[in-house]
């Protein structure tokens, strides 16, 4: 590929063995060079935009912190405007933060005027640009630097926010997870995505080895096995209904705890695992991911 | 064409005719009729134009920026509450350099809520960078709207401009203004060509990261745009008379202060009513005058000076007040005399916050009170027996 | 004019990140590969190239050692050898 052609630069300044890094290269190389990207602030829109260089080779613009869903709406209403928005593909991207928490209104907002843009919510399950503060997508009980464990926490105290269903409920035509364990399905979902008119949203489990405190050469493992242990299921809704569910040989939860520092407290502290069994089961049961024999 | 309008639609019109691609709208009193009227037009295919009902003022910025940066003239507008919610999205603009114009339908801000006329809500975001001027009448609501894309658009600035009309007053007040014709404003108003914009392809990244090698110039350039808006905004108003056929916009408009010994300096639409006091105040005589700014930033610190030079007593009349302080355009005022040979006395004045009515009388205070003692705040039309409420504990 | 506001396309480039790497490097043998094609996809810096089976390196420039590659590989066709070692 000649070079200018590249959409995804190497020369960022992600950690090494990012998740994120490796979804946001997967979901343009999926989209392709007809494709302008709206970014929220976070891990990366710095990693991949610090002046002068910048990684990528499409067009981006990067505002604020929640106003990725309502510049991508203007970006969208413009390229309509110009008649130059069939061909083209509008993303509006962003933490699990800047999705779920402080950009939950202008998505709604986006998703309800049904513009025809796919947003990708890159799920670490912290405040990670910012130093591992608690998200609204933080999972339960784990080690955050604003819910940290101590003589009287054991972590995060609330479950994730589901932001999925929230999509879902607002009635637009494809809402699906994804993560980096799987990264054929990943890119397979952005162009089912991109192939929709309307709104879409994906949201991609991405293991942040400083957050979670695991090696980098980890990454892969570990989303593993958050789908294996059942606490990230992987599914789609088209046109609301389930489909497209990743069906596992569920693995105990412990098998997913024990890879990362941020879960490491619960080891000796069974009653919690065994609540967190009870939310991966939930989902086993709720998304009906058990593979039958 | 004359007509006779309310201030809002007379906005919406105004923007009609210039064009714009896509608008988003959000309501709040006192500007809604603005977004209401451009709505009506799309609907009867009077505006082509994308029309973003927005679920908050944040995003109505924020949309309308994502357009212009894809290379599409766009338009909102908001007040108060609104104008503060997108705060953030008003500096970030700025600071992307992108052209863009907003109508303010200038009001109080809360709390207390209250929604008629002050200019506290446009002074929160004087710092921002952008170009803030300010409509005296319809008539000048009309013309600065058109003259707002020709400045923000051109590519010696490229900054957006906020164009003042004080809530009520102007938006709901009905004037006989000459609304011109689309062949006069295309004629005038060019298409929008961005410098840089979204496009696939000739892409580019927009919005870095800005470390301390590199962030002060962004700043230090808009700093000197807005010095070479003071040249342009006039040169804007001279093609607008070519065009149009009247004086309309620039920098300042002196009122009778030829040979005047008391003036004061105001902006908007307070201005006409201190003019019919100029006027019954000459007849019996006495010597006044009224300067007003028609653009607040960049201040026109050079334009204002050359005016009041020999002038022995100015008044500042503020719709607005910076808690703490001084009025604004009190502080920007008398900071221009520093260092100038001759110092006229200088007083500072505070009305009409939340909506309290000014009359004329209001006015005949100020020029007494600015022949007293010099004072840098004073609140005129003050009901005292409001301030002695008191809230006693148990 | 404006300052500093726009960045152009592949301008991380000038940004060598490979310094970064301290300990591992990946070493591509190019004896048993086939060509699928998951380093490439897996390699957060897309610093992986490749075309045929047995032509799949890294660009050492970028390289940051993370060691993804080697993970991933179905065939252990990569292998994390020391920083100095050639």
């Amino acid at each position: 590929m000649p070079e200018t052609k590249i959409l995804y630069n190497p020369g960022h300044t992600a950690c090494g063995g990012c998740g994120q890094a490796i979804a946001a290269r997967l979901v343009i190389e999926a989209a392709g060079e007809n494709t302008i990207i709206v970014n929220n602030t976070g891990c990366l829109e710095v990693f991949t935009t610090k002046y002068p260089e910048s990684a990528w080779g499409v067009p981006f613009i990067h505002s604020l912190f929640e106003n990725a869903g309502a510049v991508a709406s203007g970006v969208e209403s413009a390229l309509k405007f110009l008649g130059k928005k069939e061909g083209t593909n509008v993303i509006a991207q962003a933490g699990d933060g800047g999705t779920a928490d402080i950009g939950l209104q202008a998505l709604s907002g986006m998703w309800e005027r049904g513009h025809d843009i796919l947003s990708v919510c890159y799920d670490n399950e912290a405040y990670m640009n910012t130093g591992i503060q608690r998200s609204g997508l933080t999972p339960f009980d784990s080690n955050t630097t604003t819910s940290p464990t101590g003589k009287e926490s054991f972590g995060n105290p609330k479950m994730k926010k589901p932001v999925p269903e929230i999509a879902r409920a607002h009635g637009i035509p494809y809402v699906a997870t994804a993560s980096v364990a799987f990264v054929r399905d990943l890119q397979n979902k952005v162009k089912k995505a991109i192939s929709i008119k309307g709104p879409k949203y994906i949201q991609i489990h991405v293991p942040c080895p400083l957050g979670w405190r695991h090696e980098g050469a980890q990454t892969v493992t570990v989303a593993r096995a958050a789908i294996e242990t059942g606490l990230y299921p992987i599914f789609e809704y088209v046109n609301g209904e389930l489909a497209g569910v990743q069906k596992i040989k569920p693995k105990p939860v412990e098998e997913y705890l024990k890879l990362q520092g941020r879960f490491k407290h619960l080891l000796k502290a069974p009653e919690q695992i065994k609540k967190i069994q009870e939310i991966a089961d939930n989902n086993i049961k709720k998304y009906g991911l058990k593979l039958e024999a | 064409m004359k007509k006779f309008i309310e201030g809002s639609y007379a906005v919406a019109e105004a923007v009609k005719l210039c064009r714009p691609g896509v608008v988003s709208a959000y309501p709040i009193t006192p500007q809604t009729h603005i977004v209401e009227g451009l709505a009506q037009f799309v609907a009867d295919g009077e505006l082509k134009a994308e029309f973003v009902n927005v679920e908050s003022e944040h995003s109505a910025a924020s949309a309308v920026l994502g357009a212009v940066a894809t290379g599409v003239r766009a338009f909102t507008s908001s007040s108060s509450q609104g104008l503060l919610l997108m705060t953030e999205v008003i500096f970030n603009i700025a600071g992307m350099r992108l052209p863009l114009v907003l109508a303010c339908a200038n009001r109080a801000v809360s709390a207390p809520i209250n929604i008629w006329n002050d200019q506290q809500d446009v002074m929160t975001i004087r710092d921002s960078g952008w170009i803030l001027l300010f409509a005296e009448n319809i008539q000048e609501v009309i013309d600065l709207h058109i003259q707002a894309y020709r400045i923000s658009e051109d590519h010696s600035i490229m900054l957006p401009v906020m164009v003042n009309l004080d809530g009520y007053i102007l938006t709901h007040g009905l004037e006989v203004a000459d609304m011109p014709s689309q062949e006069q404003v295309d004629k005038f108003l060019p298409p929008y060509k961005p410098l840089y914009k979204l496009d696939t392809s000739d892409p580019m990244t927009l919005g870095c990261l800005a470390m301390p090698e590199h962030y002060m110039e962004a700043r230090v350039a808009i700093q000197k745009t807005q010095e070479a808006a003071l040249d342009f905004i006039p040169k804007v108003a001279g093609e607008f008379k070519k065009v149009f056929g009247r004086e309309s916009g620039g920098l300042v408009e002196a009122y009778k202060i030829e040979d005047a010994k008391q003036v004061i300096v105001a902006m908007g639409s307070i201005v006409g009513t201190i003019k019919e006091t100029v006027d019954e105040l000459r007849a019996q005589g006495k010597k006044v005058g009224v300067l007003k700014l028609i653009t607040y930033r960049p201040f026109p610190k050079q334009a204002i000076l050359n005016a009041l030079k020999n002038v022995p007593e100015i008044a500042v009349v503020d719709k607005s007040i910076s808690l703490g302080s001084n009025s604004p355009l009190y502080t920007d005022l008398t900071s221009a005399f520093i260092g100038q040979d001759k110092v006229s006395k200088i007083s500072g004045f505070v009305l009409g916050l939340g909506g309290r009515d000014i009359t004329k009388d209001s006015i005949k205070q100020v020029f007494d009170k600015l022949s007293g003692k010099q004072v840098d705040c004073e609140f005129i039309d003050v009901k005292k027996e409001l301030l002695e409420e008191e809230y006693a504990g148990n | 004019m404006f300052g500093p506001l726009v960045a152009k396309p592949k301008s991380s480039r000038k940004n060598k990140t490979g310094s970064w790497r301290i300990d591992v490097k990946p070493k591509f043998l190019q004896k048993n590969c086939i060509a699928c094609n998951m380093c490439v996809m897996i390699c957060p810096e897309n610093c992986i190239s490749g075309k045929e089976k047995n032509t799949y390196k890294n660009d050492p420039d970028y390289c940051k050692g993370c060691g993804l590659c080697a993970f991933i590989c179905p065939k252990k066709d990569i292998e994390m050898i020391p920083e100095g070692e050639k």
